[in-house]
């Protein structure tokens, strides 16, 4: 298995606290990564380090190395580029104040796509790898904030996917979703390990049972155990993620 | 023992004076304005130039000259304004400089407007030799709203949600798109409060035009802006006090067309503001 990401000794703090403690991780090629934590674990700022959104953060302070394809994404690549390769779905679906086509299209226009035949069929393709387009094939034009919660979600990775990102970061995708809705995002989620590398930030430790191909488990900025996502939830190795996964504490 | 239904009546009460308070004078300046100044509405008094030294003719160049001041001064302050608010807002680190300027800024809109006026006429007047002149004077009014439109401007900039900003940037765009096309929009409307807000205070004053553009007598249109003006604010303050038997119902109408003139540009803009709304 080929690594995407390889992360190297990363930690991150915010101000005197310490978010993220000394990781050192590959991420592989067409895999789920889920990885599970109480709050305050470090998992959110994990993810928001392999986008640089947490840049935005004045406080933050970051140190180690995180490679990207064999690039260092803090030295090698301005942070714009870093996300168009790297995609991220938030917890709650946040369309902009765009119509659905306005919002899929943002992406690659900020990138400097402006040919309009190609970013219509962007836009057609990423709705329908996101199983909205027959949903909203016929009201392109009206505002995606309209759409009910489970379709912004799916119009949130629409928007994503149409970057065509080789990694894309889920950060408790299904946290505001009924389990009708969050089972068509599992399902894509799994659709899209085929040509993505997917890394899930979950509370929902079923989920990540139900769909990662490996499973970390983070506590209090430290990574406690990683491996094949059976074997975390059959045998675990450390005690303390078997308490958290049935759910001693957290 | 007072029962709570009672105090509570009595509350109510209390709320209920203190809001009458605000609206009764703003009804009784309406009512005032209307009845003795309506008589004196024509075409003539609208579409005219004074005669008789002002006690007969119409206020022509009186609209003309607030329009004119109106439009130069939001043309320049509008877009300097909204600029240093996103500078100040999106972009300026948290530092002594930014926090010094931002006193500044607080400081600028509780200075009197006859010190605009001075300011005025010393920097536009004298030193950069624009004249008494339209020019001069819609600087000044524009220097005197900036406060308030960069005030309104950060707080609909402030208002948009963070979220906005980060989905933005997730999807690879740069600070300056993230602003443009994602912050801005939401932020137009509250902007545009921002503007009609300073379209009344611009008509509206006088002391801000008395040395710098302000004609006392100047019964025709200006040809340039370099050129003096009269305004509606300055003509009401002439014709109230500085001549004798000018007609009530004349000083009247003067003030019924300053406030009918704002009134209809506040409308205009709150139909522009509603339709950015509506698009979202």
């Amino acid at each position: 298995m080929k690594a995407r990401f390889e992360i190297r000794d990363l930690a991150v703090a915010y101000g005197k606290v310490q978010g993220l403690k000394a990781l050192t991780l590959d991420i592989y090629e067409n895999e789920i990564l889920s990885i599970i934590g109480p709050s305050n674990s470090g998992k959110t700022s994990f993810l928001r380090t392999l986008n640089r959104l947490n840049d935005l953060e004045p406080q933050a302070r970051t140190t180690g190395t995180v490679k990207l394809d064999g690039r260092d994404i803090f030295k090698d690549m301005s942070a714009e580029s870093l996300r168009q390769r790297v995609g991220m779905i938030f917890a709650l679906p946040i369309p902009l104040p765009l119509s659905i086509y306005d919002n899929v299209a943002y992406g690659p226009r900020m990138s400097g796509l402006r040919n309009k035949e190609e970013i219509g069929a962007l836009v057609e393709s990423s709705l329908r790898a996101a199983y909205l387009w027959d949903e909203v094939k016929d009201r392109l034009r009206s505002s995606g904030q309209k759409l009910s919660g489970g379709q912004q979600q799916r119009l949130c990775i629409a928007r994503t996917l149409a970057l065509e990102p080789g990694v894309i970061l889920f950060d408790e995708p299904c946290s505001g979703l009924d389990p009708i809705s969050t089972a068509k995002v599992e399902e894509s989620m799994t659709e899209l390990k085929k040509d993505h590398t997917i890394v899930l930030v979950t509370n929902n430790t079923k989920q990540a049972a139900r769909v990662g191909t490996r499973t970390a488990f983070f506590l209090m900025g430290d990574m406690v155990e990683i491996g094949p996502t059976e074997a975390i939830f059959t045998a675990p190795e450390n005690p303390r993620t078997e308490d958290y996964i049935v759910g001693r504490f957290g | 023992m007072i029962p709570e239904r009672i105090k509570e009546r009595f509350g109510f009460g209390v709320l209920l004076v203190a809001t009458l308070v605000v609206v009764i004078p703003v009804l009784f300046i309406i009512w005032l304005i209307i009845s003795k100044g309506w008589s004196a509405l024509s075409w003539n008094f609208l579409f005219t130039m004074p005669r008789q030294g002002m006690r007969e003719g119409g206020i022509f160049p009186a609209i003309v000259g607030t329009l004119y001041l109106v439009i130069v001064s939001i043309a320049f302050a509008l877009p300097i304004g909204v600029m240093a608010a996103i500078y100040l807002s999106e972009y300026a680190k948290d530092n002594v400089l930014t926090r010094t300027i931002n006193l500044a800024i607080v400081n600028l809109a509780g200075v009197s407007s006859v010190v605009y006026g001075l300011f005025g006429l010393s920097l536009f007047v004298v030193f950069l030799k624009f004249g008494v002149s339209i020019i001069s004077g819609a600087l000044t009014l524009g220097i005197m709203t900036l406060p308030v439109i960069i005030t309104t401007t950060r707080e609909a900039l402030r208002a948009v949600p963070k979220s906005y900003r980060e989905v933005s940037f997730s999807l690879g765009a740069t600070r300056w798109q993230t602003i443009r096309h994602s912050v801005l929009p939401s932020a137009i409307p509250g902007i545009l409060t921002g503007a009609i807000l300073s379209i009344g205070r611009v008509a509206g004053e006088t002391a801000p035009i008395l040395f710098t553009v302000a004609a006392f007598y100047l019964p025709r249109l200006p040809h340039s802006p370099l050129d003096q003006a009269m305004a509606l604010p300055y003509h009401l303050y002439i014709v109230s006090t500085q001549i004798p038997n000018v007609p009530e119902n004349y000083r009247y109408g003067t003030a019924f067309v300053l406030v009918g003139l704002v009134l209809i540009m506040n409308i205009s803009a709150v139909i522009i503001r509603s339709r950015f709304r509506r698009r979202k």
